[in-house]
């Protein structure tokens, strides 16, 4: 069904002009993964990276491990993935409500039990943390944050001199994140990033059905040789240094991509697997209605509980 | 503390990269420059306050409401109530802040805060669901549909010591208890207490005189010693009266937990 590249984008040509689609908080939705990776073809994406979180919440947890592992999206861990790949008691999500961590063991059990041993053991193996280059930006991709898989970077609770001290300590431009399954993106000084991709697993908790991954593009990135290609930078160190003048001319673009999928179907084989309707709900009809204590103030009052 | 005095840790905050600010008390809205500290804060950065709710009337909520509009940050209101009917919140609060506390609550609620109600548990563990009824309940009466509830144990110190009892000379941590320990869940690990006698190591222990770790943040950020009684209830329970964004999550914690079969 999902032959190798099969359906990865056409080009993984590291030469080739700069659009990177970034996607995580899978949650187990194998249906909008599916509808992704043909978006991200037909809107000329290069690359693709995921985020971590590929089970929870959904159905057929096992579905979206084989898509992923067919289509050899690099993937960064996540907190789901190190739980489950290392057969720890809970998801780590790091929930304080009580009513959160019920709903939370209920959809972890799940996933545990319907995890193949094989996958478990690919998921514990996931890297922690991706670094690339798009342009001349040094972009670090992880699941939280740089310095902790779990922790919570909400828009509304993140500040500007924190997101620069995290810009400062762990030697990038761009970081990118999805932990939280809210997408925002902001720039708190020239050509310094904070983006959160999104979740194509559930949507945003505002009402609508779709959901959501980024796609970014530094434009006029083939000005020089060293502002060309998407490239692994792990073993670059020594090219690390930022370039002010390269980043000017090339405006970094963040788009965030609303997603349809089927979601009736979804929801439908969630339903048969027994898994809770208040998980359905959300599916249904784009309202978070568990695991939503965390919110902080503003993006509570955005929500519908 | 004044306007004056907080500038300059607000400026140091900056520097350094601190992610959100607190600010308790006693009852920080006693406090004259309060909104000027806040609407300073949320400049820079998210604020959470938290607050008995007695002291609110409409101009003041209205004036944090347009300092919240105007941020990009959080402005999170946490209020304090301990019981859901004056009969139970009033005995350990005082004479008539139930009554008060509803109404700032209603306050609130009219000029779209939804705040996080804390409560300090002061019954046994097993009445949670009975006492969480009751507080939905009261909260209902005031308009609040969805309302957040956080019940919080015990600091079995100052007047809840006299009121229920103390630590016993057992509780204390010992070297061994701290092996394979996430010290991520405790406050002290990820934040510091600015009064105006310096910065200090946690909120429960700032009338201790050890407490204070220096007179900036970035040289308060030392290693503090577990040694006090009320730091058994930061190990037992983490930092519950923080918010889920503060670092205070369970990573390490849980990664040390025992595995599951499989």
């Amino acid at each position: 069904m999902h032959g190798t590249n099969s359906h990865s984008p056409k080009s993984q040509n590291p030469n080739r002009p700069q659009c990177v689609g970034l996607f995580g908080g899978v949650y187990s939705n194998y249906l909008a993964l599916e509808a992704l990776l043909e978006d991200a073809e037909r809107r000329g994406v290069h690359r693709l990276y995921c985020l971590g979180d590929l089970g929870a919440f959904g159905p057929f947890p096992d579905r979206v491990c084989q898509i992923l592992r067919e289509t050899r999206i690099p993937i960064v861990q996540g907190n789901y993935d190190n739980s489950i790949g290392n057969g720890l008691a809970d998801c780590q999500c790091g929930y304080t409500d009580p009513r959160d961590n019920y709903f939370a063991k209920l959809s972890y059990d799940y996933t545990f039990q319907h995890t193949s041993n094989d996958n478990k053991a690919w998921l514990q193996k996931l890297s922690p943390e991706i670094r690339i280059r798009l342009g001349p930006y040094r972009i670090l991709l992880c699941h939280g944050s740089p310095r902790k898989m779990n922790e919570f970077l909400w828009e509304t609770t993140t500040s500007d001199a924190f997101l620069n001290w995290l810009f400062e300590k762990y030697n990038t431009d761009i970081i990118v994140g999805t932990h939280t399954g809210l997408h925002w993106h902001r720039e708190t000084s020239p050509g310094k990033h904070f983006i959160n991709c999104g979740a194509i697993g559930r949507p945003p908790n505002d009402g609508q059905a779709t959901v959501v991954y980024t796609i970014i593009n530094a434009e006029n990135a083939g000005l020089s040789d060293e502002a060309s290609g998407v490239s692994d930078d792990r073993a670059k160190s020594e090219n690390a240094g930022s370039d002010e003048k390269a980043k000017n001319a090339c405006q970094l673009k963040v788009d965030f991509v609303r997603l349809g999928y089927d979601f009736e179907r979804l929801a439908f084989e969630m339903a048969s697997e027994g898994l809770p309707e208040e998980f359905i709900e959300t599916i249904r009809t784009g309202w978070w209605t568990t695991c939503s204590e965390v919110l902080p103030a503003k993006e509570r009052a955005r929500g519908l509980y | 503390m004044s306007f004056d005095q907080i500038l300059p840790y607000l400026a140091e905050a900056i520097q350094i990269g601190v992610k959100e600010f607190y600010f308790t008390g006693g009852e920080p809205f006693i406090n004259p420059d309060l909104p000027k500290i806040l609407e300073a804060t949320l400049r820079i950065g998210p604020a959470t306050v938290l607050t008995n709710a007695t002291l609110f009337n409409a101009e003041l909520v209205k004036e944090l409401a347009a300092m919240r509009d105007s941020s990009k940050y959080s402005l999170e209101l946490r209020v304090s109530i301990d019981g859901f009917s004056p009969e139970t919140n009033d005995p350990i609060r005082g004479p008539g802040t139930f009554k008060r506390a509803m109404r700032g609550i209603k306050l609130l609620l009219d000029e779209g805060f939804l705040p996080i109600i804390t409560a300090m548990r002061s019954w046994p563990i097993e009445q949670d669901e009975a006492q969480l009824y009751g507080f939905k309940n009261s909260l209902a009466n005031v308009g609040y549909r969805y309302p957040r509830i956080k019940l919080l144990p015990s600091l079995r110190i100052g007047q809840e010591a006299l009121r229920d009892r103390g630590y016993s000379e057992h509780d204390y941590i010992t070297t061994s208890m701290m092996v394979g320990y996430d010290c991520s869940q405790l406050m002290c690990s990820n934040s510091r207490i600015v009064s105006t006698r310096g910065v200090h190591v946690c909120p429960i222990l700032v009338d201790q005189p050890n407490s204070i770790l220096g007179e900036r943040i970035s040289t308060a950020r030392q290693a503090f010693e577990l040694r006090h009684q009320a730091c058994m209830t930061c190990y037992q329970y983490g930092a519950l009266c923080s918010n889920a964004s503060s670092a205070a999550t369970s990573f390490e914690k849980t990664r040390l937990s025992r595995p599951r079969s499989i």
